[in-house]
This record gives structure tokens, sequence and C-alpha cells, in this order.
């Protein structure tokens, strides 16, 4: 039985590799998922007779520290990929720890002083729509985040041992990681301005 | 080393093992959600009469004293429209029969993902589980309709939580399906297979997984703010002010219940596009088989079929015309609903065209692929006045819309699926489905679907509406057409035995059925008729390639009357 | 696409990075202007697609990726712009004497 082509060497055509171009087409549903949902944040705005402005209910420093966060993990994650492209190993590793760390630290920053202070204040998705919103949008981007850590953290870990073996084809599944970690950083980015700032 | 049993058979990376996964998983449920229906028939034929037989075990709960509840009656329509769309219809045919084909017709070993295919594969089997668990809920199953519309479907009891937890199964399995399918049709075609030699089939494949990846996103938004709504006390559907039973509901208020049917349309829309096409890509195989000439009007059938997709996406709220959207707005969707007709009747034009001067074999698979012609033109011109603002005034949310998408799903596609199943049956079993039996099958179901579905567009004009438990009964408008109720619930009970005959024949064809001939009974042209029979696992021991198109039947100075696509 | 020359890539990823930071910063304090919502809201999202589109750009490759892997990415944002703007525009555009329930 002939394998199945195009699996590491790119087709002429699109310039990719299956993976490529499945993580791509996988990115376009995410942005019409987080898109309906920002969608129910315009319509939701725009029918209240009161919107509270983000920042009198948000911590804008704590967001724009998250912010700094998630945008310095997608760096050390191309780092992590680019070390792998000049073979060196140990530079993923640590890049790709870097990567997973500052995600964990995204993660709890967001639990202990974001999640949990509105919590004791009796401020919860179902005391108005504005809470609402907040909780689903970042808690359905938290969710993509753990994600992103568990495929990062089995890349570095058990996964690694691709690397011995068939190292572009696990040099193409880090960058195919990659893609998705710096698509979560970018709807964050656009998260932070429109629920915090606005 | 052989593989063992569950790895050959349960946990299959095969997509050929996935397609028959697929189609024995979505056949059952099609038997299924009509077996729903037929219940409730007999509530719309007999309203308040117990039902026989089935009546007592149905319980108190369901129907005390064998007497159908208005809330089992709601269960049962919810279910009846939800398994037959996303548990039959799209897993048949996307995941059965794009599964099954695409690969061989593109002349690839296997899908690009085949774990993932897997995964599609044993994600909708849990979508379905899951579904079908909600009858055993207190409560019952979701029973808001299958558009779960809220505020209802945010008040409602817990069935219709676990339904939204069921559609999260769906969707994912869909678009992981869709991420597949394109990435397949894009990279893995052989060589020589350039995209204006692709058949029609594939087109239809590619396009439908478009629409999936794209359109179902939305809805597994507005299903996470529906969960929200339900288990968080939020208030996303829930506007202010808000009385149920006399009470003051206990919630923000603050909510937009349109928001809810503007995210469900958006892939509701697009979603009867995902049932159609590969309906029609089949119908456009089978045609093109069986005429033993080439089809008329590939580029346009294969340019509508793209724009049918782009303009799917622009039209979801002529689902919407009753709910106080403004003239501009209605305008502008009408206009859109009108344009995507267009597409439609150009390729349906194609087919009919493709059969002048053929030389027509009248198989079974071609007897129900020839009838879905004329039924989808039905289906498809009693859109028209649902399109128009002004005319679907009068008919929304009457019998009229459910006549007219049964005729496109019934005697439509289901009717093309059937013809599939028919004519590629001899490829995976290595045996011939009976010809009497399949012509037995198919005139009865041809006639008694029109005696079901033809009714209810009469009682819809005379104002019955949808989703009344008990067909109208209390209504003077109905009054008039209200015995139609009895012809069309003997009809579908007739349908049911039509459809024991089709059972037989699948299962008893396996062991008993005649032996093909050759790897290419039939005498077509397309790629998956190159390989043995059954396929082994990667297709083709060298794959093919592709020297011309995918109709070239009767090609002058061929000393055959077909020329399959990998000849030089 | 070109196979990235270490050094210059791993510098232009860290001035992309830094760019990123320094914008940040910016649309915190473009939105201590206080503003109307509508100018707030063009200028926040100015710059935040701005930011995505270098993150989209350098860190994801789409700079130095075919046209159409591009376009399939741009054609599902504005599919989600034109479903948006769709629903909004219904939301306005309501026959005589309708009321909103909010």
């Amino acid at each position: 039985m002939e394998a199945i082509p195009y699996t590491v060497k790119p087709r002429e055509e699109t310039g990719l590799y299956n993976g490529k171009l499945g993580i791509w087409l996988f990115l376009a549903s995410e942005v019409m998922l987080f898109g309906a949902l920002f969608s129910t944040y315009v319509i939701l705005r725009l029918g209240s007779l009161k919107w509270p402005a983000g920042s009198s209910i948000l911590n804008v420093p704590i967001g724009a520290l998250n912010t700094v966060v998630l945008i310095t993990s997608s760096v050390t994650m191309v780092f992590a990929w680019l070390s792998l492209k000049e073979k060196n190993f140990s530079g993923f590793r640590r890049q790709m720890g870097f990567t997973i760390l500052l995600a964990l630290l995204f993660l709890l920053v967001k639990w202990f002083f974001e999640y949990t202070p509105k919590f004791q204040h009796h401020l919860y998705p179902g005391k108005n729509t504005f809470l609402a919103i907040y909780f689903v949008l970042t808690g359905l981007h938290a969710l993509h985040v753990v994600g992103g850590i568990a495929v990062n953290a089995y890349f570095w870990g058990p996964g690694s041992r691709m690397w011995t073996m068939e190292p572009d084809r696990f040099t193409n599944r880090v960058e195919i990681a990659g893609l998705y970690w710096h698509f979560v950083d970018l709807v964050w980015i656009f998260l932070f301005p429109v629920l915090y700032l606005l | 080393m052989k593989t063992p049993f569950w790895r050959k058979y349960i946990f299959s990376t095969d997509h050929k093992t996935i397609g028959i996964q697929y189609g024995f998983t979505s056949l059952f449920f099609l038997l299924f959600g009509f077996a729903l229906m037929m219940l409730m028939r007999w509530q719309l034929a007999f309203p308040g009469q117990p039902i026989p037989f089935i009546g007592k075990l149905l319980g108190e709960t369901r129907a005390p004293d064998g007497i159908m509840l208005p809330e089992f009656y709601n269960e049962l329509g919810a279910m009846h429209g939800t398994i037959m769309v996303f548990l039959g219809v799209v897993p048949l045919g996307a995941g059965c029969f794009g599964n099954l084909l695409v690969p061989l017709q593109i002349g690839a070993p296997d899908m690009a993902f085949p774990k993932l295919n897997m995964a599609s594969y044993w994600i909708y089997f849990v979508g379905g589980v899951v579904m079908l668990a909600s009858f055993l809920l207190p409560g019952g199953a979701a029973s808001s309709g299958w558009t779960s519309y809220p505020p209802l479907a945010d008040i409602a009891p817990v069935g219709q939580t676990v339904w939204i937890l069921g559609m999260v199964f769906l969707a994912t399995s869909s678009l992981l399906g869709a991420v597949n399918f394109i990435t397949t049709i894009l990279h893995l075609r052989a060589k020589g297979l350039t995209f204006m030699r692709l058949p029609i089939f594939v087109w239809a494949q590619l396009v439908t997984a478009f629409l999936l990846l794209l359109a179902f996103p939305p809805l597994e938004a507005a299903a996470v703010l529906q969960l929200s709504d339900r288990l968080l006390q939020t208030s996303f559907f829930l506007p202010s002010g808000l009385m149920v039973s006399g009470e003051p509901l206990k919630a923000s208020g603050g909510g937009s219940v349109l928001l809810w049917q503007h995210l469900f349309w958006f892939l509701g829309h697009p979603e009867v596009y995902v049932i159609l096409l590969p309906a029609i890509g089949i119908v456009a195989e089978i045609i093109a088989n069986n005429i033993r000439k080439p089809l008329w009007g590939y580029r346009s059938m294969v340019y509508s079929t793209l724009f049918i997709g782009f303009m799917s996406f622009i039209v979801w709220a002529h689902h919407m015309f009753l709910t106080g959207m403004g003239t501009t707005i209605s305008a502008f969707f009408q206009a859109t609903t009108m344009i995507i007709s267009i597409p439609s009747v150009v390729i349906l034009s194609c087919l009919f065209i493709s059969l002048w001067g053929g030389s027509i074999r009248f198989n079974t698979a071609m007897l129900f692929a020839l009838a879905f012609l004329p039924m989808f033109g039905i289906g498809g011109l009693t859109g028209l006045p649902l399109g128009l603002a002004a005319s679907d005034i009068h008919l929304h949310d009457t019998y009229y819309v459910i006549g007219h998408f049964h005729y496109v799903v019934a005697p439509g596609v289901l009717l093309a699926l059937f013809s599939g199943i028919y004519h590629w049956y001899p490829k995976f079993t290595g045996r011939h489905m009976n010809e009497f039996l399949g012509k037995l099958h198919f005139w009865p179901t041809l006639f008694l679907m029109n005696a079901i579905f033809f009714p209810m567009l009469i009682q819809g004009l005379a104002g019955v509406s949808r989703r009344l438990y008990d067909g109208g009964l209390q209504y003077a408008h109905a009054q008039g057409v209200l015995p139609l109720n009895k012809l069309m619930s003997y009809a579908a009970w007739l349908l049911a035995l039509a459809q024991i005959l089709f059972i037989l024949n699948l299962f008893v064809s396996m062991f008993k059925g005649r032996k093909v001939a050759s790897d290419n009974p039939w005498e077509a042209t397309t790629l998956e008729w190159q390989t043995p029979t059954p396929p082994d696992h990667g297709n083709f021991v060298t794959l093919p390639v592709v020297h011309r198109g995918p109709y070239e039947y009767s090609l002058p100075g061929a000393g055959r009357d077909f020329t399959p696509q990998s000849e030089p | 696409m070109k196979t990235p020359q270490p050094g210059k890539e791993s510098a232009k990823v860290k001035a992309v990075g830094v760019t990123l930071l320094v914008l940040t910063g910016a649309t915190v304090l473009a939105s201590k202007l206080n503003a109307g919502i509508a100018i707030a809201a063009g200028i926040a999202l100015l710059i935040a697609v701005f930011k995505g589109s270098l993150v989209a750009s350098f860190f994801m490759h789409l700079a130095s990726e075919r046209r159409m892997i591009v376009l399939l990415f741009v054609s599902a944002l504005l599919l989600f712009v034109l479903m948006m703007g769709l629903i909004v525009l219904a939301r306005y555009n309501v026959y005589e004497g309708l009321v909103h329930v909010s």
C-alpha cells in the first residue's frame, strides 16, 4: 500500500503539507466560533439600556498583564519552532517550556486575580449580561488555552521522542501547534480591548 | 502480524470501514427517526385515541392509558427532526458516501487524516447515544422543536441540556470531518486529476465540507450560550420581564431571543445544502453511468455548486421573515433566496438535458436517481412562496413548510441516497442487490412519499399550523383538510412496510446476492471502479494516473462505450 | 515557504514581539482618553487589527504563504464580519412601531 502523500513534504499547488492545511481550516472555523460570540457581545450591548464600562468591573492592569504574558508566550513558541529548524533540540525544550509556563501563568492569574475575586463579590455570570458574555468569552478562550497547554506539554514531553526518528515531521507538528497557539493569542488580542477597555 | 478484530472493524482508521460504520449507524437512526414519526402519525390521525400495542409500553409519563400526552408528542417532534437531520441524512450522505467514495474517486490511499476520521465517527456515535439516552431522562427528551427556540428551550426540562450536549458532539464530529475532506480533496488527488476532471460527487463533497466547516461554529457558540442560560442562569436569550406560569422568571434579563434564531439559522440554512449536495452528487454519478454518454453542462454544474455554497451563507433570515424584520433587510434576504434557487435549477436542468439522446439503463439505482429529479423539482418550487416574504406571511409555520422541506429531503435526498446504495453496493460487497426487490421497493416508496407529503402542502395553504399535537382538530379553518391526516398516516405506515423490502434486500444480498461479473459491473468511468472488489487497505496497488475527464462514455473511436479516467 | 535564516528570523520575531507589547500599552493609554464609545471602539479595534495582522503575518507566517491560504483565512474573517453585520442590521431594520424589549 502506498503511504499518504504530503504528510511532511508540501504539495506544490498549495505550498503546504497536509497538517498545515488542516490546522488553517480548523482556525477558519474557530474564527466563526469566536466571531459568533463577539456578535453576541455586540447585539447584547446595542440592545441594552445601560452597559457598564469594562474598566468599572474588570481589572485593567491584570488584563494587560495577561495580554503581555500571552504575547510573550507566542514569541517563545516561535522560538521553539525556530530552534527545531536549526536542529537545536535543547533550545526547543527551553522555549517550549517557557511557552507552557507562561500559559499556566495566564490561567493562574485569571483564576486567582479575576474569576475568584468576582465570585467572592457575588459577581456571577447570571448577574447581568455583561458578566455573562465576559465569563463565556473568557471561559471559552481559557478552555482553548488549556487545550493548547495539553498539546504543547505533549510535544515537550512524550511526543518529543519523534525528534530522534522523524525530525522533519516533528518540526512540522510543532509548527502546527504553534499556529493554534498564535490563534489563541490573536483571540485574546481582540478580547482584551473589547471587554476591558470599552 | 494480523490486525486484531477490534482494530480492524471497531477502531479502524480505514476510510472504507469508517464509511460502512457511518452507513449502518445512520441507517439505524433513519429507521428510528421514522419510527418516532409513525407514533406521531397515530396521534394526528386518531387524536386522543390510545395507541395500539405500543401505547401500554410507553408508560404513564408519556402516554397514560396509551393516549399520547402533548408533551410527549413534542418530544417526538423535536427528536424526529434532530435525529433525521443530524444523525441520519447528513451522516449517510457525507459521512458514509463521502468516506467510502471520495478517496477512491480521487485515487488516494485513504483520507488525509485517518485517525481523525476514526475520531469523527466515534464522536458522532457518542453524540447519537447521548441523544437517544435523553428519552430516558425525567421530563423526557428535548421537546422545543429541533430548532430549540428560546425562551421555551431555555426553561425546558433537562432533556434540552442533554440535547445541547449531543449537538456539541455532533458538531465536533462534522467539523473534524470537514477538515479531513477538504484537505483530502485539495492535497491527495492522483496525478493528472485536475479540478475540472473531478467527478461531480467530489465537488459536491468539497463544497459540503466548507459549509460544515464555517457554518457549524456559530451554532456551537449558540449552544454554549443556551447551556449557559440553562446551567449558569445567564440571560443571553431571555429578555427582561418574562413571565412563566404567571410568575416572573428569576433571571437577569437583557437577552435577545432573536439572537438564537440568527445563530441557529446561520447553520440551519447551509445545513440544508449539506443535506442536498451529496445527494445531487450521487444522482449525477448514477445518471452519467446509466445514460452511457457524458453529462451535459459539467462546468455549469461545478460553478453552480460553488455558487450555491457561497450563497447559502447569506440567505438564512428567510426563516425569520415573521420576526419583525423591516422591509429593507427582508428584501435583502428575499433577494438572496431567490438568487440561490437559480444554481439549483441549473444543476437540475443539466441533469434533465443529459438524458436527451442517452442510452438509458433502467436499473433500480437509475429509477431512484431519475425519481429524484422531479421530486426535488417539486420540493424546490414549493420553496419559492416561502422565500418570498409576502407569501411567507401566510405560509410560515404551517404544514406547507413541512411539506416543502420533506419533499426535498424524503422523495428528494432519501431517494438519491437509496439510489447510491443500490449502485455502489456491488463495489463494497462483491454482490448485487436483488433488482426485482429493488423495483418492488422503489414504486411504493415513490408513490407513498407523495401521498404523505403532498397533502401537507394543501393543509398548509389552508392555514394548519405545524407542531400541533392534534393535527389541527381544534381549529375551524382546519376542519376541511382534517381527513387528510388519516390518509397521510396510512401512507406513512405503508411506507414503513415497503422499507422492509429494502432492509431484507440489503442484508440478504450480502450472502445470497448475484456475484459481480467484474470489478466494474456497471462499466463506469470513475476511479472507484478501478480497484479490487472490495478494495483492499490502501485502495490501489499503485496510485492511478488520470488522463481524462470523469464521464467519457461513448467516446467516438473508442472500442467500448466507456473509457475509464485512468486510461491513457 | 522559504527556509528562515536563523539570526535574521529571531531578530524579526523579537522586533514584532516588542511592537506588540508597545501597542498593548498604547491601547490601554488610548482607552483613558475618555472619547465617546464610537471613537474609543474605533481606535481599540484599529490597534487590535494591526496587532492581529502582525501575529498572523509574522508568527503564523501568513506573509510568506501562498495567496490561497491567506484567502482562506481572510474569507473566514470576512464571513464573520458579514454575519455580524447582517445580524446587527436585522436588529435595527424593523417595522414601524416595533419596540425592542431588552
